[in-house]
Formats: C-alpha cells, structure tokens, sequence
C-alpha cells in the first residue's frame, strides 16, 4: 500500500546503515541517560512505516532544527503491521494507518501519549480527536480515526469511547480516495461511483487488487448501483462480502475490468496508455499521469471518499530522553513547516492552522480552499504541477474531507475476505 | 585404512551436505511444520491442524488455480518444446560448420542479457491497445479495431512464457544432439529410413534425455511463477504462487506454507514421473 515512493536510493542507504548505528547509538544512550538528557544532537529516532511519510526532506529539516537524527524505514504496510507486533525493539516512532492501529496497538508494542505534552494538541483538526469535522458532521463508516484515537489511560491498550488524555497516534498524512478518469476518453458525465459499469466502459475499467482496500472500493460501487445495502462497509458481514464479490465476478466475466493493479506505477500506466478510462487511484497518481501532460480527474462522487489517514506513534520502549525527543518530534512536526511540506503534495495535514502560515496565501487558496490558482503552483521539490487558473479536482479541504463516506478499515471477517477476495482474481 | 578412507569420503562429501542441509532441508522442514500452525491477523500460533489444508484443498478456488496453473505448464512446455527441438535441430544437423553452430547459438542467447523483468515488460506496450502491434495492423487495414485479447490474458501469459523460457529448451536438447553419433543417421539412410523416419526412430529417441532436462526446467520455472501471471494477465488470471503471495501479503504464512508443501508434492511428482520415463543419468 505504499501510495507513493518517496524512498529515494540515498534513503535506502541510509536506512540500512541507520540500523547498525541505531543500534550502536541507543544502547550508549539509555546507559548515560543524564549526560545527553538536555542535548538532542546525540539522539537518534528510528521511524519505520509505509512509503506515503518517509520523506528525505522532513528527516534533513528535522536534524537541522532539532538537532535529532531521523532514520526513516520504508516498508509497505503488511510488513509493517508486521514489524510493529513483532520487532517492537527495531524501532522508536511507528508510522502506521489507522486501520493498522486498530490490529497493532492491542499488541501492547506502543504507547499511548500524554496529551498535556502535546503543544498543539487543541489545533489537531477535529477528524482525529471527536471524529467530527464539523460539529454536525456524521462520523464515516470503517476504522475512522477518532475511535483508535485514544485508550483509557497511561499504559492501556483499550480504546476509548470518547476523548482521553492518551492518544494513540499524532495524525501525520490523511487524504480523501476516488474513482481517477480520462475526461479526454469517457465521454460522458461521471457523478457516481456506479458509472465504472456503464457497458460503453466494458474493457477499459480497472480496480486496485489490494483486498483490504480494493474491497472498499467494490462495496462503494456495489452500494452505488444498488446491489448490496451494507450495514457497515468498513465491517462487513460474511453474507455481506459474498454479495460483493459474487457481484465482482459477474462483472469480471462479463469483461467489464481491463486489469486489477496492486502498484502506484501500475495505475499510472493503465491510465496514461488509455488501456483503461477510468478505475480506483490515488491521488500523486493522478498527479503523475497530468505530469505526462495526459488529461486526468480526479472525480468528486455523490456517494463521497474512501479516506484514508496515517500517523505517527511511539514504541513502548522509549523512555527518558529519548521519550523527551520524541515529544520534540511530535510537537516540531505540528508546527507548520512540515504540514505545509505535505499540503503542497496534495496532502492534507494535521494542524492547519500552523501549515497555514508556511505557505503563501496562493497556495493555500489553492490545496486547502479549492480557488483557482493566481500564479504557477508547484510541489515541494519545485516543479510546476499546476498552471495559473486550475482549480484542485473536489475543491476545497472542507468539501473533500466533509463528503467521506468510508475510512479504510479492518474487518472481523478478514480471513473469510481475503479468501473470497482470492476466488474473484482466480474466477 | 580402509577406516581412513571412510572418513575421508565422508569428509570430502560434507560441505555440500552442510550446505543443502542449511539451504534446503531446513527451510523445508520449517515450511512443513509452520503449515500445520494456527494464525490470526497478527501472528502466527504455534499448533497442529489441518485446517489450512482443509481449507486449501476443499475450496474449489484451489482447484481452479492448480487448473490454471497445470494448463499454463502443459501449453508453455507444448510450445517451447516444438520451438526449442526445432531450433536445435536446425543448429545440429542443417549448420554445417563448428563456428557457426557456436556463433547462432550465442545469437540464441543474447536476449539473456536483459533482465528478466524488462522482457516481460516490453511486451506491455507493444501489445497494448494502442500499442505497436494493434497500430501496425490497423494501418495495415488488417483490422479495424484493436484487438484486447492481446494484453492482460492469457496469451499475453503465455507468449511472455514461451519467450522467456525457450532457451532452457534449446540448450538441452541441442546438447544431447550435439553428441548423436553422425553415423548413427547415414547407418539409418543405408538402411533405408526417410527422413521422418530418421527423425523419429533415431534423433527424438536419442534426444530424450535433452527433452527431460528441457521440461524439467520449464515446468518447475512456470509452475512457481507469479510476476508474469501478475503482470501480463493485469491480474485477470491467478496462479498458485499468486495465491501464496496474497496470503503471505496478510501475514497468513501458514495458509501460505500449506500451499507451498502441496505444489512442491505436485512438481515433486511430475518430475518424478518424468524421471521415469527417461533415464536422464545415462546420458549425461
């Protein structure tokens, strides 16, 4: 589920020979704690998670600021889910999903954190803390943020109904998921997420082969064309899952999928080949196949999103100064500089109103309140990817992440699904 | 000293036996005995079930798969096996000369310098829907649509196969012709023999042996395969070690394990059988 590579080959390096420094380097730590209590120049923080939050630039930024060594570990997200329960001495920082939190944090490998220490905490936007953007919203189907968000106390890894003082995980990089089409090539009006089986699309449809994902976004066509009315799409029951994935392979054999893709590249290709015209995607592959100078929407739906939203969590080890820096991490990464960094990849952050004043009012008008560009907007690295006038596909942040209709999420019948899920790509 | 000697054989055998006893037994046994564990969706628990075999073996999905899998084996063999004897023969018997036999057979092999992986990709463009092959035969006026079924099927499958694998045909099977006794085909003249019959009485049964080795390796290399099920077929079609990689993705290493022991018995098998019906010692 690695939604973009941003593991650049110096990245790797780094991350393999951050392990034997790391392992060097906290061993010295934990056995002088007082010496380096004060100097963070010393610490290092080993972070591993999915591709989506391992970012050179933050990990550079973050040792010039706070004078504390990141090593980033990208892995996709089975092999973190893995690593987090398994290894839970590998790593200090946890950059998980919130669906993972909800399979990991009863493994009792984390800790939660004290929300006094949180600087920013009160300015985290809402999603993450009551669950509502605004305070009539509904709360989305699936694993939403806010019920992983806490657990009954210090050291607990029982989730709180409602809001404690121990959160679980600082929110780092959440996004709203929809259908992504050739405007060039469909040739019609897309509003619903049943219009990828219009037979004038037979051949040229795809949808991601991930099945925790890859389900969601059936439920969300299934529900759309009125084949199957969920209870929960997040939590499936088995009938529930047999309906859609009977439904799936009808629909195969009547050959309306061109292809199912497991990869970020995958997508980008199918797309910019015109092999297919529209199918699931994420948002830095629309991103791609524009910056191939190919059409390509990312198509707002009446139905809404399938969200998705990773943070940053502590291993249960931690302690002294090292727990201290990790506090520092959390507080340096709400203050702005970072949240701007992954707005202007299309991103949205955790504490807008800090990301807010590092970025220019044009950039802001654009990302996070849907206005049309005034001058060229460019990504984090520089380049252009957006001309003066464009307008961000869905609009702006409020309209996008106020029309979630799902989050991803964990079912119970995980087991079950994934074998139906094998017999649909087998059928 | 007869003592010494003993020891001295064995001695001289036991590092390839501590190798495969490291690399191969153990793994093997831990792949047999993690099949019969338990798992949920985040560990693995040690225990003794069949479950996972049950499940394995009474879901028809299963079924279908080992199906497809088979089927894929059996048309890329059929296909390699046609091409690569034909290749070899024209090599062996039709280039006269020493050098250039070498020099073909090289010409045979330098698509090997690539990757494996770029092989199989470039064929993703070139049959595209709007790719070379569709482009060439419309401008042709050959047809007027593009044709799907070129990419992201079962074709592509096994057109990638037969491209990628046919050496492992050739090689073999030109070997063990490169050692026929010329004498052999001008006693079979003199006596009488077409040349079909040539062929059939003396050349394909003194190849045997080529053939086996050539099978063996197509088959147990196509039977374990996923990259190119995956890739070619754009995940349309499955195949065993497909279904292994997707349990494995969900951490389900013993449903995983439970499918490994059951391919590896089938492959076991099918080499065995082979093995039977050509003796491949005698002729190496």
């Amino acid at each position: 589920m690695a939604r973009k590579r941003n593991l650049g080959r110096r990245s790797v390096l780094k991350g393999t020979a951050g392990f034997a420094g790391a392992a060097i380097g906290s061993g010295a730590i934990t056995g002088f704690p007082v010496i380096w209590a004060q100097n963070n120049k010393n610490i290092v923080l080993r972070q591993c998670g999915t591709g989506v939050s391992a970012i050179n630039e933050i990990a550079e930024k973050c040792k010039a600021d706070l004078g504390i060594t990141l090593q980033m570990t990208a892995l996709d997200s089975d092999a973190v889910v893995q690593r987090v329960v398994t290894q839970p001495n590998s790593f200090d920082i946890g950059d998980i999903e919130y669906w993972m939190c909800k399979k990991v944090f009863p493994a009792n490998t984390l800790q939660a954190m004290n929300v006094k220490k949180i600087k920013y905490f009160d300015k985290i936007v809402p999603i993450f803390t009551t669950g509502k953007l605004k305070p009539d919203s509904v709360i989305a189907q699936g694993t939403a943020p806010n019920t992983v968000s806490f657990v009954e106390g210090a050291g607990s890894t029982k989730f709180a109904k409602g809001q404690t003082d121990w959160f679980t995980m600082i929110p780092t990089i959440y996004n709203a998921d929809t259908l992504g089409i050739r405007p060039d090539l469909v040739g019609r009006k897309i509003e619903n997420w049943k219009d990828i089986l219009d037979p004038k699309f037979k051949g040229k449809t795809s949808i991601l082969n991930i099945p925790s994902i890859g389900i969601m976004d059936a439920a969300m066509i299934c529900e759309s064309a009125g084949i199957v009315k969920y209870g929960d799409k997040g939590n499936m029951t088995k009938a529930e899952i047999d309906k859609t994935i009977d439904f799936l392979i009808k629909t195969k054999k009547d050959g309306q999928f061109r292809a199912f893709w497991k990869t970020f590249d995958e997508s980008v290709n199918l797309m910019a080949s015109g092999e297919v015209v529209i199918q699931s995607m994420w948002s830095p592959a629309v991103s791609a196949v524009r910056g191939k100078g190919i059409p390509c929407t990312y198509q707002p739906l009446k139905e809404g999103y399938r969200a998705w939203g990773g943070g940053l969590s502590l291993a249960k080890h931690l302690q002294g100064p090292q727990l201290d820096a990790a506090y520092d991490y959390i507080n340096w990464y709400l203050s702005g500089w970072v949240g701007a960094f992954l707005n202007r990849q299309g991103y949205y952050s955790a504490v807008l109103e800090t990301a807010k004043a590092n970025m220019t009012p044009d950039e802001w008008g654009f990302w996070m309140e849907g206005k049309p560009a005034q001058g060229d907007i460019k990504n984090p690295q520089g380049q252009v990817v957006e001309k003066a006038g464009a307008v961000r596909d869905g609009g702006s942040f409020y309209d996008r992440m106020g029309a979630v209709a799902c989050w991803n999420a964990v079912m119970d019948e995980d087991r079950y699904m994934v074998q139906k899920w094998n017999s649909f790509i087998a059928a | 000293m007869k003592r010494a000697n003993a020891w001295a054989t064995y001695l001289q055998v036991s590092p390839l036996a501590l190798v495969f006893l490291l690399f191969l037994v153990v793994p093997i046994a831990t792949i047999i005995v993690v099949s019969f564990f338990d798992y949920n969706t985040t560990q693995i628990i040690p225990a003794f079930l069949l479950q996972n075999y049950e499940e394995l073996l009474l879901s028809p999905v299963t079924w279908r798969t080992y199906g497809q899998t088979i089927q894929f084996s059996v048309v890329t063999w059929a296909i390699t096996l046609v091409i690569g004897f034909t290749v070899s023969y024209f090599l062996a018997f039709h280039v006269r000369s020493a050098t250039w036999q070498m020099v073909l057979f090289l010409v045979c092999t330098i698509p090997f310098w690539t990757s494996n992986v770029i092989r199989m990709i470039s064929w993703i463009p070139f049959l595209g829907r709007n790719g070379l092959a569709n482009m060439t035969l419309i401008q042709l006026g050959l047809i007027k649509e593009p044709l799907e079924f070129l990419l992201f099927s079962n074709f592509a499958v096994v057109l990638t196969y037969v491209h990628l694998y046919t050496l492992f045909m050739v090689v073999p099977i030109f070997n063990s012709m490169m050692r026929i006794d010329r004498s052999l085909l001008e006693a079979a003249r003199d006596a009488g023999a077409s040349g079909w019959q040539t062929l059939w009485t003396v050349i394909v049964p003194l190849c045997k042996p080529g053939i086996a080795i050539g099978s063996i390796f197509i088959v147990t290399i196509v039977m374990g395969d996923f990259v190119t099920v995956r890739m070619m077929s754009g995940g349309q079609s499955a195949s065993v070690s497909l279904m292994m990689m997707n349990a494995m993705s969900l951490l389900q290493y013993p449903a995983a394990a439970a499918n490994a022991v059951v391919l590896l018995l089938l492959v076991l098998f099918t080499v065995a059988a082979m093995m039977r019906l050509v003796d491949i010692r005698k002729e190496l």
